[in-house]
Formats: structure tokens, sequence, C-alpha cells
């Protein structure tokens, strides 16, 4: 048993548990964090995916340890107060899922792959996302959220730049 | 085809047991104390004793509610709408079309509505959710309740106003008087009063051309939730105190223990159980309920068990005719099948298998289980709420009314959580640790310990004249079921037998059951015999169908897939359908392959679907869409390895589903029949995927496969 101090959404956690322990445990047991999902427990669906100092990372298979003082941002941090994320609103305007169980993980590696390619093609976007599985196969569905979230992301920036 | 035919549902073969007898366990006055006053309409399931009265009857105050009920809706005081029903959502989306078929006949705002779903306590007795079942009975018993509520509103403001109840109308939530220029709210209605009404007539219904709610896109219900994280699946739930449990599996399937040490894990601060065949320990955190299992030192012995490479001749050596559960539906005989084989100009006999494969439902089999005395609380993921009540109140000695299951909206089943292992286990655990107990399989359970869609084995003998016309048509499946199973080709003569096995396996429901594998085989061999008689596979299918609906959903397929171009060197075209749950469909594959490397990409996949009147075309694109995606992971790689009662490849990183990467080009063709009732769309559109991918494959190669995973490592090089 350790003292973990965790940065999760902006707020400060200090957690005592076994440094071994898996992150996607420790969000979902200990802080009640439960948007995280667990699928396979071998980074192999992407259902737990969080960002960790802005990298996409499987929660599952992340030792709670190696994250201690990083800036980790869950499913719950994404929205800012009631604005959802954009990549939130896409997917809800695209109604990007069916039983939603992979949901969260499709949406925190999108927010990673948009983060670092702003523009990403449609075979950017598979390759991408291959590690994310939705059993429920609305892929062309997750595809075409993403490509709006883009554009949504891109006009809103070029809006702030105008004003700038 | 005959019509009678057509509405035939197989009923789950393997799993499902006869149904408890309905039951209600809240009397009508319970039910206002709970609700508070309102409108309750009631829709009785077997209207025996008031089928001589003609509309609805009022009951008196107090009386309790007949047991023969499956569905209810309450308007109350506020104007809220609570409609309760057994079924559950999955993902198929029921939640949102249900809600849709309501807020149609009442003319209320979705927004207004709200579904209580599959909980024992509060909803009417259900069987389950499967067999595309919610959409042609659910849906259609929701739209005569909230019809009926309509009428029973629109009485008690003819009453009021002291009018003739035809010079009123419904909409908006309000009863409107436009004569007299007055309307009045249904809550205002509904204030202060406790009345009863039951549908015991069919109530008219809007029709399907006049639908304005239904019949159009409407978004998943509480779909903020999904993407916010903030819904809670089964495996989400919590209680205070709550601890963590595990079990302990055997070392193979049959295998019984010889010997047992827990010692260790008793002094790692947890509760231990050890009941009969039952191992299991509840700890404070998942990680040291993991880790007590792990310290236990078990024995186990079991006898030698088949393994895939023998599986399928096991599974023709190892028939017990005559002992199907269903009791019917295993033979079909018609005209003289060797006589018309005897005379037919070519005759083909050709063997196809399919392989056992997993649900692999993204969220795992999870249960929160909690005592409260001899009354038992369940939250956990299942198609089946009163089905795990039954399992429970078997499993405890319990009467089913001390037992109450909750199934929150949960990630997904695929016809794979009928049934309630982690219900049980949580709750015999709990009962030991005297607090709430949680358990979640891992996924290498969830591959173990579910259970599988059947593997068999289908021989197809059929004769032919010269000119394209079946004259005969023989057909025997081994293990794989029933569903699906007659052939909707025009064939004079036929014998179609199902022969149930002793499985290796412990095998359940699937997603479309085994039409899967009956479509495999039956629309493969369309298309050998078309080759035989050098007829094109679309022209072919259509001289032997006469079924309408079916032509339909083929010519339409083709047309968007513009059936006949060209192609160039390692593409193909090929095609499947058929129809099932009361469904059409039709699929279109293009598959490109690579003989050097034997990669088989499916480029191009077109399906043409109808199920009556569309209630919600946005829901139906998706389902369509993701049958099409699932349907290509058992067409292409899908398989379960076992070996000796073990499974070899139960992780995600061996079992290889589709994936972003596998995703083809995918083209929904929705033929939306308003004069026809809606039937559902959740298992019919899987059926075509497999056939239309390997006729492709035929058509690039000219290698005939007949074998389900086609190509789980690449077409062979030969």
């Amino acid at each position: 048993m350790a003292t973990i101090r965790l940065a999760i959404n902006g707020k400060s956690y200090s957690v005592d548990t076994d440094p071994q322990t898996s992150l996607l445990t420790v969000l979902r047991e200990k802080l009640d964090l439960t948007g995280s999902k667990y699928g396979c427990g071998e980074g192999q669906c992407g259902a737990c995916t969080v960002i960790v100092d802005g990298k996409s990372q499987r929660s599952c298979i992340t030792r709670v340890a190696s994250v201690a003082g990083k800036k980790i941002t869950t499913i719950e941090g994404i929205a800012t107060g009631n604005r959802l994320h954009p990549v939130q609103e896409a997917f809800l305007e695209v109604g990007a899922m069916q039983c939603a169980y992979c949901t969260s993980g499709m949406i925190m590696s999108a927010v990673a792959l948009l983060q670092k390619n702003p523009n990403p093609d449609r075979s950017a976007i598979i390759d991408y996302m291959d590690g994310n599985v939705c059993r429920c196969g609305t892929y062309p569905r997750i595809i075409t959220a993403i490509q709006k979230a883009a554009t949504a992301m891109n006009e809103h920036a070029s809006v702030k730049g105008v004003g700038q | 085809m005959s019509e009678k035919t057509q509405i035939v549902i197989e009923p789950e073969r393997y799993e499902l047991r006869a149904a408890a007898p309905y039951r209600f366990d809240l009397d009508r006055r319970n039910f206002f104390k709970f609700l508070g006053a309102g409108v309750l309409v009631v829709s009785i399931l077997k209207p025996v004793a008031i089928a001589q009265e003609s509309g609805g009857r009022r009951r008196e105050r107090g009386e309790s509610l007949p047991k023969e009920i499956d569905a209810w809706l309450h308007i109350g005081q506020d104007g809220k709408v609570t409609v309760y029903t057994g079924k559950v959502e999955i993902g198929q989306n029921i939640r949102t079309s249900l809600t849709q078929a309501v807020s149609e006949e009442l003319h209320v705002s979705m927004e207004k509505i709200e579904l209580v779903m599959g909980d024992t306590q509060l909803t009417p007795f259900d069987m389950g959710t499967f067999g595309s079942r919610t959409t042609p009975t659910m849906n259609l018993q929701l739209r005569k309740v909230a019809a009926a509520a309509r009428e029973t509103l629109i009485g008690l403001a003819a009453a009021q106003w002291k009018t003739d109840r035809q010079n009123l109308t419904a909409a908006d939530g309000k009863i409107t008087d436009s004569a007299n220029n007055r309307s009045i709210e249904y809550a205002a209605l509904t204030k202060g009063q406790q009345i009863t009404q039951e549908v015991s007539s069919d109530p008219a219904l809007i029709p399907a051309a006049d639908w304005k709610v239904a019949g159009r896109s409407a978004p998943k219900i509480d779909i903020r939730d999904f993407v916010t994280g903030g819904h809670r699946y089964p495996s989400d739930q919590t209680l205070p105190g709550m601890l963590y449990g595990k079990v302990l599996r055997p070392a193979a399937f049959n295998a019984t223990l010889t010997s047992l040490d827990t010692q260790k894990a008793e002094q790692m601060g947890v509760t231990v159980v050890h009941d009969g065949n039952f191992i299991g320990v509840a700890a404070p955190s998942s990680e040291l309920a993991a880790a007590a299992v792990e310290s236990m030192k078990a024995e186990w012995k079991s006898d030698p068990q088949p393994s895939n490479k023998d599986l399928f001749d096991y599974l023709r050596k190892n028939t017990e005719e005559g002992t199907d559960p269903t009791g019917d539906g295993d033979r079909f005989d018609q005209g003289s099948v060797d006589q018309a084989l005897s005379s037919a100009d070519h005759k083909l006999q050709q063997t196809y298998t399919v392989q056992y494969i997993a649900h692999v439902p993204l969220e795992p089999r999870a249960a929160l289980a909690k005592w409260d005395g001899d009354h038992l609380t369940v939250w956990t993921g299942t198609q089946r709420p009163f089905g795990v009540r039954g399992q429970l109140a078997e499993a405890f000695h319990l009467p089913e009314d001390q037992v109450r299951v909750f199934m929150p909206d949960m990630g997904s089943g695929y016809g794979g959580k009928h049934t309630g292992e982690t219900a049980i286990e949580a709750a015999r655990l709990a009962r030991a640790a005297k607090r709430p107990v949680k358990v979640v399989w891992t996924r290498e359970e969830e591959f173990t310990w579910a259970y599988f869609r059947p593997a068999g084995v289908i021989d197809v003998t059929s004769g032919i004249r010269s000119d394209g016309t079946i004259t005969a048509w023989e057909f025997h499946n081994y293990n794989s079921g029933s569903a699906g199973i007659r052939t909707y080709y025009e064939v004079p003569n036929q014998r179609i037998v199902f022969h149930p096995v002793r499985t290796p396996l412990r095998q359940g429901s699937y997603r479309a059951l085994a039409a899967t594998a009956n479509h495999f085989a039956r629309e493969s061999h369309m298309d050998e015999l078309a080759h035989a008689v050098k007829m094109d596979s679309l022209e072919f299918r259509l001289k032997n169908l006469k079924n309408d609906r079916l032509r339909a959903v083929f010519e339409a397929a083709a047309k968007r897939f513009a059936w006949g171009k060209s192609k160039s060197a390692g593409q193909g075209f090929g095609m499947g359908g058929g129809y099932e749950k009361l469904g059409n469909v039709a699929t279109f594959a293009e598959v490109k392959v690579d003989r050097s490397t034997g990669d088989v990409q499916v480029v191009r996949l077109v399906t043409a679907f109808e199920c009556g009147a569309i209630v919600n075309p946005d829901g139906l694109r998706n389902q369509l869409e993701g049958s099409n995606v699932q349907g290509l992971g058992g067409a292409l790689f899908e398989a379960i390895q076992f070996d000796n009662g073990r499974i070899l490849n139960s992780r995600l990183s061996q079992y290889r589903v589709p994936r972003f990467t596998d995703l083809p080009e995918i083209e929904i063709v929705l033929l939306d029949r308003k004069d026809i009732p809606s039937v559902g769309a959740g298992e019919c559109p899987l059926i075509g995927v497999a056939p239309a991918i390997a006729n492709a494959i035929f058509d690039a190669t000219g290698v005939r496969l007949r074998a389900l995973p086609l190509v789980p490592d690449g077409l062979k090089v030969s």
C-alpha cells in the first residue's frame, strides 16, 4: 500500500492503494469515476481510454503509480460545465452508438486524435481508432462523428483566430 | 410461403425453459399509492373473462389488478406519463422506439414520457427481450395502451364538459373542443382521479401513413448521459459497504473438485464461501478478491472432451433425435424428394459448417446483490430479468416475490445474456458476507463461462432442371438450430430436418440464432446451383422465388449495388438474403482478393431491408449498419478454439472481432411498407452477410468456401 497523488479532471486526489493497481480500478472503485469502462483488461478494446498528459492511454493496463502527478483526463472531465466537448456533441448529434458502452473510450480516443491531428482524413481516423472496439458495429457513425467534431473544432478555432 | 409460416417465430431453443406464470406484484391500491392519483391503463394479455364485453371496462376501486397483464401506462396529476414494460434496453434502442409509439398514440411529447423497463417489482412479467419480438408485440401493445388512455381522457373531458366525445380531439397533451374554443390539459383531467382502464379490445390505432412521431428518426433517450459517462450500467452499480466478489473457476468444463485448500485466502481478510460446487470470495476490493482466489489450491478431474478438430464429426455422431425442447419445427416433408432427385437433370450434394462463436458483449456479465433479511435485490445485466428472478428464487429456495431484479440499460447482449450466473454468484457471496456484493466477470470468464452460438453441420442435397427450376431440396442441420431452416424458394419436393445434438460446449442464443448458419448453407447452395446451370445468381433466385417482399429486397439491393456491372481482376460480387423474425433482407457484397497473399477484403456491403412500417428510420439504419459489421466477424474470422474442456482463445487479443480497419463501405436501403405492421430489426439483417461474402469470394477466385468462418487466416494460396 502507498499513498498516491493523482490529478484527475483538474482535481487532486490522494489515494491509498497498491501502486501496482491499474488506473482503471482506482478510477472505478476508489473514485467512483465509472465513465471509463472495463472491456478486456489487456488494452485491446479501448473502453477504458483516458488521456494522460495529452496522450490517450489504456487505463486498464496503466499502473496507477506510473501516472502519479500527471495530468489525467477522463470522460467525466472533458465537458466545460454544462457545455459538452465538441466530440461529445458530435457523437450525440450523429447518434454514434447503440448500447454506448464503448462510447466513453471512443470519445476519449477521438479527443486525443484531434489534439494530435486536427484534420484527420478518413483513413487517419480508421488507423487511430482501430484499437477501440464497438461490438454493436457503429463504426461508420463514429467516423462521421469524428469528422463532424473536427470540422466544428476547426471552425471554432478559426472564428477565435479572426477575433484575435 | 404461406402467411402462416411467416408468423411463426421460433422460441429460443437452448437455454430458455418454460415461462414462469404471469405475476403481478402490486395491487391496484398500492399502485396508486406508489404513483399518485391519475389514470392507469393496463393491457391484458389474455382477455378471457372480459372477452364478451365490448370495449374496455373499468374496475371497482380497490380491486386487485388481473395477473395477465403485459404492459401498463400511468398518466399522473402532473401530466407525466410513465410506461411500464418488462422489456429491456440493451443498445437496440427500444426505449426510444417504444416511447415514440406511446407519444404517437397519446399525443404527448416524448420528453414527458418515461419508460420503466426490466424491474421485476414494477413491470409486468415478460419472458425476455429476444427473438426480435419487441417491435411486433410490445410496440403494438403500448400503442394500444396509449390509444386507450387517449380515449379515456377524451371520455373524461366529455363528461366534464357535458358534450359528445365526437366533438373532441386529443393533441399536444390536451383535449380540445374546437367548436366551443376550449381545451384542457391531460394533467387537469387526471387530477384527483384514480381510474383504471383495461384495454380489452382493439382501440383505433393511428395508421402508419399518418404517423407524426413514429416513422421519424428520434435520438437515443438520455443520449447525453451516454456521451458524458454518466449512465450507470450494471457493472457501474454501487451500494454503501459493497464488497467485490470473485469465483474460483474449474480447470475445465464438467470438471469435479478433488481437493481444495483455502487456508491462505482465509487469512487475507476476505469472506470465503465453499458451498456445493461453488467456491468464491468477497473482498473490499476487486484486486484483493482476485488475489484471494488466486491463492487457493484446487485440484480438478475431468473426462476427456472433444476439441475443434473433431467437432463436425462429433456433431454428426452425437445426435439426440426427438428430445428437442421446442417439440416442433424439426422436420418438414413435402412431395417426394427421392423421386425428384432421381429424375433431376443435375444433382448437387454439399456440406456446410459453422464454428462456435462468442457474443463478446463489451460489458461482461455483472451483478450487484443485496439481502434484506430473506428478501433479495439484484441489479444485473440480462435480457431476461424475470428469468433471472426465477433462477435466483430456485437457487436460494425463495418464493419469487422475495426476489427483485433490476436491469439498468446494459452494455449489449446479442442473445448472450439470457442467464443469471453473476446474479446468483453475487447473491451467494452477499449472503455469506452480510454485505452487498458485486461480481463483474473478466473478459476471460465471459469468453469461457457464458455460452456460445451453436456450431453446426448442414448437408444439402438438391435436384434441378436444366432450365434452372429447383425440383428437390433436402436439408439436414446438425446442432446449429432450426431458425430459418425452411426454404423460401419454391420447391415442390422438400425434406428438411433439424438434428439436435449432445453438444460439447455450452451453447445458447445468439443474434439471429441458427438463421445465420441456415442462410449461409442455403444461399451458398443456391449460388452453386446457379453456377451449375450457368445462370446469373440473381436471375436464378428470382426464378425460384415467389415471395413478393423477398423479391423486393433482392431487387432493391441489386439496383443499389448495380448488380451485373463488370469487374476487375481479384474483384468479386455475391449476394445472400432471406427472411427471419418477420423481416426480409438481401445483402450484396463486393470483395477484393489478393491471390498472392491470400488477403480477402470486403470492400462494400449493400443491404436492403424491409420490416413493415418503419418506426425510427435512423435507429433502423443504425441496427442495419451494426448487423453488417457484426455479421462480418462471424463470416470472416470469428471462431472459438477449444480442446479437452478448455477454451484456447479466451482473450480479446486471441479472438478477433471486427474493428475499424475491417469496415467496408456499408450502404443501407430501407423499404418502408406502411401497409404492413412493424416488426423487429435486430436480427434479420445479419443473415445475408456471410453467404454474400462467400459467394463474392467464389466470384472473385472460383474457390468455393463452405465453412464459417470463411477466411480466418486468409484465403489459402493454391
